[in-house]
């Protein structure tokens, strides 16, 4: 290597940089490897028997037919799997909670259409597919539950027949003296809402392919998913393979957003066909399934009353959420509201907070975590509350809520929810979007507007959201991660982190990190995830988590190993280790940067182990496994403008601004891509998606015919800022910023679209705001139509 | 998202085209650009035995003037139509709405006589077609007829193509002095299909009187239909906003609208009116601009 006497470079050179992404020149040129893309000699393949009916009793299935059919090698029900396979694993737990427990093929009974039924292997994908259709169900039919205040009232058709009724749990949360504040409310503002159920729609459905080795024995299992190592634990278990004979990897993911944060039947079913024929076999979910079986997100109704004072302090919330679950609990189901309830206060310092959760149970398919998991529920309602307290007031939003901020000096600030929030500084967030965004200015735009007819709306959202998922006391199956570093003999970084990352970029931003650390480049850290063989055990991805919890212990790996290169270049140098820097490929004096020694012959003298200090081991790798003391909470403030068609009913998004504050950014591009991507979700929730079930529990919004997603051409150019308000919680300040733009962008779009219609009397619009519903509004006038069609039926 | 099993036949020929439908009567499906028949086979909705692939047939993607006429090969695609100078100068009406049709895929292997045989109620090019007044020929061993546009949409999927016919041609009028035409449509956001389209297509004379007005209507019933109650209205009459409004609420008349997810028959019946007085609107303000200014059907800049 050329020893050059330049100044080496200060250190924290990559890190902040917009660097484009190292996984992209492989994703665009068609070069990853999905599931679908493996194949293996001998290859089968998996197809599924779905329920055609919401609920119904199974009188019998007849599998001769398909058994028969060419190609076809076996044909398993749920009598054959019987003892054979254990049920879909919840790893929720919440007192009381009723045991809606599920096997992965139904057998006396089905909840939901979609629910697997039987499954079909055959050498040939079409053969498989054609078989399913030979197999012979004899369905009951029973009456159907869809709509969740119907399937916890009293008379409502069961689900479950040893359970007393539909509720799966009812759970309560109070801090400080909510009847007290109730009692002396100037007001008492109330809202009955709905947060819609969404379909998350990543872009690569789910997929699993796998191999069995009976000689070993070795269950060789790839599979679309968040939580390898997770996966890997429950799949075993669900089959009884011990876990040392279990290789899970993930290979390519092409998006998740929580759908694939979960264990699901398929995978174990996959697994199970392969160890019964002996075959290796894969299963590569349809669109039309990945609508029905995969997880949706939300399903929240709320009836929230807030208690304020005239001068627009808020005194306390008492909230009624009914949580539409489903019909059976997924990994997480339960646990999705109870995250709403610990972030009903938002970014306010409100005293005191009641809140009470009913879980319904109902013939569709389950609920879990979908990007932001709980926060932006909670964040659209309390943000909604905050408008209709404003506008009864008659305060402007942003006067109302900066007189309900906690202060810079409150932090670390306790919520009456049991929370800690880390650090913050709202109003300053706050102050610089109105400034970005002229919000005087739009206002005066506004009024202009509304002179000539036109009816525009200026939105706002100051959000608050809970990241970093957490300190393992906290979640229900540790909220640790590991990080492991391994510096080769060539000086080449291997980084083996326990986030399995899915689109995120961490492959980019944790190589960055690394190069600064050890004074090398992005280019020779190659980050390795998602193999269980490799990578020591980790949690996965999701909840903002991976830079936050597993990019720190990475972050402590490579300390470990930044002592001990130290330490081995002090050594040759003979100077003490703490004067020494990492940059450009040395390990400097940083008194006298000239005198180094090159990493690559540090990295050498750890490997050949022959000149060491004393009692020094030899090699470079670290491990660590990072136990957060808290949570983090980013927080932020978006601002857009909307107009709406008065003959359509259609809604114009034309400005959009968000400010967000994620503590320090590590690759200002990612940060970008999440924000604007999140956002994007939300115009999704806001606009255009609902999972429709009608009143016999079919999935009327079942194909991308029929749901609506946003495009490109729905959004105008969002513009993002920040403020950086570093965190405690880890040494590199980061918050995470993977579902902030989800979490502040909803409440901020239906701000903008209630504003709109303000002059037509108009207080609040349920989600989403479909055309239809608004042209229903502006044409029956200020009254909104009854909140849910009998039917079940969107508008 | 896999079709039930079929043979597959690919004639390279018109002539072998036609046998094979002979042979295979109503077990075949004819396969053009894919776009329609290919969902509907993978959703299993369609499952025929025999698919005739006439994709690959050659000479049948030609656009050029006749006479008064300008006819159009089966097997053009909407991403030609959209793109054709003589259409735009000529028959501005059709690339107009060609271009507004699903999305680049779709319209880069789409035909234009898959979408009409195929009579997707919510297709587009079926306002338009109605609206130019057009004519369809089919061929088939016999030989050649003509079924002029009032008579080719029967119903939902169904269209006057007999068994054993193969729709080749698609012949439209050239645009006269005084004419002006405008596509407007109302978005399904999730098929991109047209939950209203309307398609105006009027001559207007001395003092801006309207001398002739065809309105064609898709996405709002079971099938294409011009709105004649409109036309009836506006004909001889010196149109202005409040008349055109007027006169558009009729635009469902008789019409039992569709209803679904994305609208109910109310909103539908409603939204007709509101694109069949944009439609009618924009032609209007087209026809009374000088003829060289003809429209393109982007308004976003000329292609090369």
């Amino acid at each position: 290597m050329a020893m050059t006497a330049k100044p080496a470079r200060p250190e924290g050179g990559y890190v902040g940089r917009p660097m484009k992404r190292k996984e992209d020149p492989r994703l665009i040129q068609g070069l990853a490897h999905y599931v679908d893309d493996i194949q293996l000699a001998g290859m089968h393949y998996m197809a599924v028997v779905r329920s055609p009916y919401a609920h119904a009793k199974i009188r019998s299935v007849n599998t001769a037919k398909a058994k028969a059919a060419p190609a076809v090698v076996a044909v398993f029900t749920g009598e054959d799997i019987r003892g054979a396979i254990g049920p879909v694993p919840c790893a929720a737990q919440i007192p009381d909670m009723k045991p809606a427990v599920r096997y992965p093929l139904a057998t006396d009974k089905v909840r939901f259409v979609g629910e697997p039924v039987a499954i079909v292997v055959a050498s040939d994908r079409y053969a498989a597919r054609d078989a399913v259709d030979l197999v012979e169900v004899d369905y009951e039919p029973l009456p159907v539950v869809v709509d969740p205040e119907k399937a916890i009232a009293k008379d409502a058709p069961k689900l479950y027949d040893n359970f007393a009724d539909n509720v799966s749990y009812r759970w309560e949360l109070e801090g400080g003296d909510v009847k007290g504040a109730f009692a002396k409310a100037d007001k008492i503002v109330k809202q009955r809402m709905v947060n819609q159920r969404l379909i998350p729609m990543a872009m690569e459905p789910r997929g699993v392919l796998a191999q069995y080795d009976a000689g070993e024995p070795r269950l060789n299992i790839w599979t679309s998913t968040q939580i390898p190592h997770l996966a890997r634990t429950q799949i075993g278990a669900m089959l009884g393979v011990p876990e040392t004979s279990v290789h899970l990897i993930a290979p390519e993911v092409g998006g998740g957003f929580g759908s694939k944060l979960n264990v699901y039947a398929e995978e174990a079913l996959c697994a199970y066909a392969a160890m019964k024929t002996g075959k290796p076999v894969k299963w590569i979910e349809s669109r039309r399934e990945n609508f029905q079986a995969t997880i949706h997100g939300r399903d929240f109704i709320i009836y929230a009353e807030l208690a304020v004072k005239r001068d627009g302090t808020i005194l306390a919330g008492r909230y009624r959420i009914i949580a539409d679950l489903g019909a059976y609990y997924q990994l997480l189901t339960p646990l999705v509201p109870t995250l709403t309830a610990l972030m009903l206060c938002g970014s306010y310092k409100i005293p005191a907070v009641r809140i009470e959760i009913v879980g319904a149970l109902t013939n569709k398919m389950a609920t879990d975590a979908y990007r932001g998991a709980g926060r932006p529920e909670a964040t659209y309602f309390i943000e909604r509350m905050m408008d209709i307290v404003a506008a009864e007031l008659k305060k402007d939003p942003l006067e109302l809520r900066r007189k309900n901020f906690p202060k810079p000096k409150d932090f670390p600030y306790a919520t009456p929810t049991g929370l800690i929030y880390d650090t913050a500084n709202y109003e300053k967030c706050m102050d610089t979007a109105a400034k970005k965004s002229a919000y005087t200015n739009l206002r005066k735009e506004q009024t202009a507007a509304r002179k000539k007819g036109r009816l525009v709306g200026i939105g706002v959202s100051s959000y608050v959201e809970i990241c970093a998922m957490g300190p393992s006391s906290a979640m229900p199956a540790g909220g640790w991660e590991s990080g492991t570093v391994r510096i080769e003999p060539t000086g080449k970084v291997k980084v083996l982190t326990g986030s399995s990352p899915h689109g995120q970029g961490q492959e980019t931003s944790f190589a960055q990190i690394a190069a600064d650390m050890l004074g090398v480049t992005p280019d020779d850290v190659l980050v390795v995830h998602g193999d269980t063989s490799s990578v020591p055990y980790g949690i996965g991805t999701f909840g903002s988590r991976a830079t936050a919890v597993g990019g720190t212990a990475m972050y402590k790996s490579l300390e470990k190993l930044r002592d001990k290169l130290g330490k081995i270049a002090g050594h040759i140098l003979q100077i003490d280790p703490a004067k020494l820097g990492f940059a450009d490929h040395k390990i400097f004096v940083k008194a006298d940067p000239k005198k180094f020694v090159s990493f690559g012959e540090a990295v050498t003298a750890a490997y050949v182990a022959k000149s060491l200090p004393a009692g020094m081991e030899p090699g470079l790798e670290a491990t660590t496994f990072f136990e957060p003391s808290n949570f983090t909470f980013p927080f932020g403030t978006h601002v857009c403008v909307v107009e709406i068609d008065r003959d359509t009913g259609e809604v114009k998004l034309t400005k959009y601004l968000a400010v967000d504050d994620c503590g320090n950014i590590i690759n200002p591009l990612l940060v970008e891509g999440q924000v604007v991507g999140g956002i994007v979700q939300s115009v999704g929730q806001v606009l255009f998606e609902e999972a429709v079930y009608d009143s016999e529990g079919q999935l009327l919004s079942g194909e991308l015919t029929d749901y609506a997603i946003p495009r490109a051409a729905d959004l105008p150019w969002v513009e993002t800022s920040h403020t950086v308000t570093p965190t405690p919680v880890n040494p590199m300040g980061v918050k995470g910023v993977g579902e902030a733009g989800t979490i502040g962008a909803t409440p901020a779009l239906v701000n903008a679209v209630v504003d709109a219609l303000a002059p037509l009397g108009i207080t609040h619009v349920d989600l989403p705001i479909k055309r239809e519903k608004i042209w229903a509004l502006m044409h029956k006038g200020a009254s909104q139509p009854k909140a849910k069609a009998k039917s079940g039926r969107a508008r | 998202m896999i079709p039930a099993e079929f043979e597959y036949e690919s004639p390279s020929t018109l002539d072998e085209a036609l046998r094979l439908l002979g042979r295979h009567g109503d077990e075949a499906k004819i396969l053009a650009g894919g776009h329609s028949l290919l969902p509907m086979m993978k959703l299993r909705l369609a499952a025929p035995r025999y698919v005739v692939d006439i994709g690959r047939l050659r000479g049948m993607d030609y656009i050029r003037e006749e006479k008064d006429k300008i006819a159009i090969g089966a097997l053009v695609t909407h991403a030609q139509v959209a793109a054709s100078e003589l259409l735009r100068e000529r028959c501005p009406l059709l690339p107009e709405t060609a271009t507004v049709i699903g999305d680049m895929q779709v319209r880069n292997r789409g035909t234009i006589g898959g979408s009409l045989a195929h009579a997707d109620p919510a297709a587009d090019y079926p306002a338009a077609i109605l609206a130019l007044d057009a004519e369809m020929i089919v061929q088939s061993s016999s030989g050649k007829r003509t079924i002029p546009a009032e008579k080719f949409f029967v119903d939902l999927l169904a269209t006057g193509i007999r068994p054993g016919e193969i729709l080749t041609e698609i012949r439209v009028p050239v645009r006269r002095e005084g004419e002006g035409s405008a596509y407007r449509k109302f978005h399904q956001p999730a098929s991109g299909f047209a939950i209203v389209g309307a398609a105006a297509r009027l001559m207007l004379g001395k003092g801006g009187k309207i001398e002739e007005i065809a309105l064609g209507m898709t996405g709002v019933g079971s099938k294409t239909y011009r709105a004649s109650a409109v036309e009836k209205a506006l004909r001889g009459k010196i149109a202005n906003d409040k008349l055109i409004a007027e006169s558009c609420a009729k635009a469902a008349q008789g019409v039992d609208p569709l209803s679904d997810i994305f609208a109910s028959a109310d909103y539908r019946r409603e939204m007709a009116a509101v694109f069949a007085r944009r439609a009618i609107a924009a032609a209007i303000e087209r026809a009374a601009s000088k003829p060289s200014a003809a429209p393109g059907p982007s308004t976003k800049g000329k292609r090369k």
